[in-house]
């Protein structure tokens, strides 16, 4: 296995408060890996610098051993790499068939999106993600309406329809029910058979359900890495977990 | 029923609307009304394009007469040329300028008239909407930039005298190569050219809006980071709505210079292009037919208003917005889906308001 993505000495401050501070990270092909940590650790800004969200101070982010730090947020996406957000972010105005079907990743010119006609496959492609992220029944319900764990599955139907080689899911099971967090946690192992899939998690028996590896960030720093029964018996993450 | 209508409300008011365009108005009105509602008419061209921009597009732009005045006074100038020929405009004559400007020759020629009226909108508005957007700029720093821009165009029409006949603008033209559009028979004829046009501009609206293109804008208007996010450049579909929503404004300058016989500086300053997001406004921001109505309505309104009590029409202007804007949001169009679910909600008293 090789790193799909390669994160070197990144650095980052907002107001002179370093968010995140010559941090290294990588993640392997087809790895499912966990990033935890305490209310600013930085973790959401890893994520947000990664996909071009947030522009470096300091450092090199490479992907597929390609530079993403000079690339604009749609070339980002358009080299292999999702973005999940911390609130679910769907139109709202639009159908689940068609939050998917503006997600398919052909046709994302002016021109070629005006004329866009949809064929047999992009429909089918369509309710094969529905039914990956138990919408199958939605489509053509209004995305507004859905309740908070169903937009969250379909954001991350949405992802799956640009096919990314990476995905970048902050707090995918945030406001789920138990069993909403037990299907997330079939579907993130389903999705990373693969692809690499890095999520950003606070719940520890989610965590304790899908991870095979963990990094711990603190204060912008790696604090810890490594399976997860390892990092819960390191004494840096206890402390820094229970406090003083 | 109310629900039904919502439902076909689109439909419903094409149809209406043709019939009263083109059989109702035509035999219903004399000459001079019915050049009144050529007037009209040119504006809803631009509450089109406004309907594509504002509504969809998310993009608010106090400066839509600019685009208006393209047209306008590209085909003013080749109706002033064809009719002073072989002399200068009078007004330049006026103003002591004794050789046309090089920058006038071309308009000679009826085809590069029209050709500037779609292209030079299209070269003006795409960068000035793209570079902002790129930028991340917020949607009210376009809307005051516009409205600076609106006011700066005014003032340099009225400056320009010899060049753009100053304040009284461009006026006098009586004929169309070689063809008289003074008399009531030809303009009878320009109107029922205008609503042919009009319907394909809405057609071309429609078409855009249905397209993948279309759910895209309203995707961004939801969660404009979401498309990016989706590998989209969400900068260049907010550029091309904005674009063509200035290229339907500039024809329907053009229409109104052909239609009125004359295009004046006041047509491009802020009031006016103030005045054309508030015909979209009335008629339903979100729909392309409603726009229409609202640019009839509104200007019928004007009409009555200013023919009476002529100091009062800025008045009712603004107190007009504020009213669509704080109770009926979707306009004209938007109210029977308002009522509708106004109805449904009285049904079912316990449900809560979803977005309260």
């Amino acid at each position: 296995m090789s790193a799909i993505l390669a994160v070197e000495k990144l650095s980052v401050s907002f107001d002179g408060f370093r968010a995140v501070d010559e941090l290294d990270f990588s993640v392997e092909q087809n790895e499912l890996r966990v990033v935890i940590g305490p209310n600013g650790a930085g973790k959401t800004t890893l994520l947000d610098m990664i996909c071009g969200k947030t522009r470096p101070l300091a450092g090199s982010i490479r992907f597929k051993g390609r530079d993403l730090t000079s690339l604009s947020e749609h070339e980002i996406v358009r080299a292999g790499v999702g973005r999940k957000f911390q609130t679910p972010s769907t139109y709202e105005h639009l159908s689940v068939f068609e939050n998917l079907e503006i997600s398919y990743p052909r046709h994302r010119g002016v021109l070629g999106s005006l004329f866009f006609r949809r064929g047999p496959e992009v429909t089918e492609r369509i309710r094969e993600v529905a039914g990956e992220v138990f919408l199958s029944e939605q489509l053509e319900v209004t995305a507004g309406t859905l309740s908070h764990g169903q937009r969250q599955w379909l954001e991350i139907g949405m992802l799956l329809m640009q096919d990314p080689e990476l995905l970048l899911l902050d707090e995918p099971v945030a406001g789920m029910t138990s069993r909403e967090r037990q299907r997330t946690g079939e579907l993130l192992l389903r999705i990373s058979r693969n692809r690499s899939v890095v999520v950003i998690e606070h719940d520890m028996d989610f965590v304790k359900s899908i991870a095979s590896k963990v990094t711990v960030l603190h204060q912008g720093k790696l604090l810890s890495e490594g399976p997860l029964e390892q990092v819960q018996c390191d004494e840096r993450v206890i402390e820094v977990y229970l406090g003083h | 029923m109310p629900r039904l209508l919502a439902r076909n409300a689109e439909a419903v008011g094409y149809v209406v609307l043709a019939v009263i365009l083109l059989v109702a108005f035509p035999l219903g009105l004399d000459p001079f009304r019915l050049n009144l509602v050529s007037k009209y008419l040119a504006f809803a061209f631009v509450a089109v394009g406004v309907v594509l921009s504002w509504g969809y597009g998310g993009i608010l732009s106090l400066g839509q007469g600019i685009f208006f005045g393209l047209g306008g006074y590209f085909m003013a100038m080749f109706l002033k040329l064809e009719a002073s020929a072989p002399e200068l405009p009078d007004f330049m004559v006026w103003s002591s300028t004794e050789v046309l400007p090089w920058w006038w020759e071309p308009y000679h020629h009826l085809w590069f008239t029209l050709l500037s009226v779609v292209l030079v909108p299209c070269a003006v508005a795409f960068p000035l909407a793209y570079a902002p957007f790129k930028k991340r700029l917020g949607g009210v720093y376009f809307a005051i930039v516009t409205l600076a821009l609106a006011l700066t165009a005014m003032v340099m029409l009225v400056g320009q005298q010899g060049y753009t006949g100053g304040a009284n603008g461009i006026t006098d033209f009586r004929s169309l190569l070689g063809w008289d559009i003074t008399t009531d028979r030809a303009k009878l004829f320009l109107y029922l050219g205008e609503v042919v046009l009009l319907f394909a501009v809405m057609g071309a609206a429609t078409f855009v809006l249905r397209s993948r293109l279309g759910k895209i804008l309203v995707a961004i208007r939801d969660s404009e980071d979401r498309v990016r996010f989706s590998g989209y450049d969400t900068a260049l579909f907010k550029a091309f709505a904005f674009t063509t929503g200035a290229v339907f404004a500039s024809l329907g300058g053009a229409l109104y210079s052909v239609q009125v016989g004359l295009i004046t500086p006041t047509l491009v300053g802020v009031v006016a292009s103030v005045e054309m997001v508030i015909y979209a406004a009335v008629g339903g921001r979100t729909s392309v037919v409603g726009a229409v109505y609202g640019a009839l309505l509104v200007g019928f309104a004007r009409s009555v208003i200013s023919e009476n009590l002529a100091t009062l029409w800025l008045f009712f202007v603004g107190g007009l917005f504020m009213f669509v804007v704080l109770v009926m949001p979707n306009g004209l169009a938007g109210l029977p889906a308002q009522l509708a679910s106004r109805r449904r909600r009285a049904e079912a008293p316990t449900r809560l308001p979803v977005d309260a």
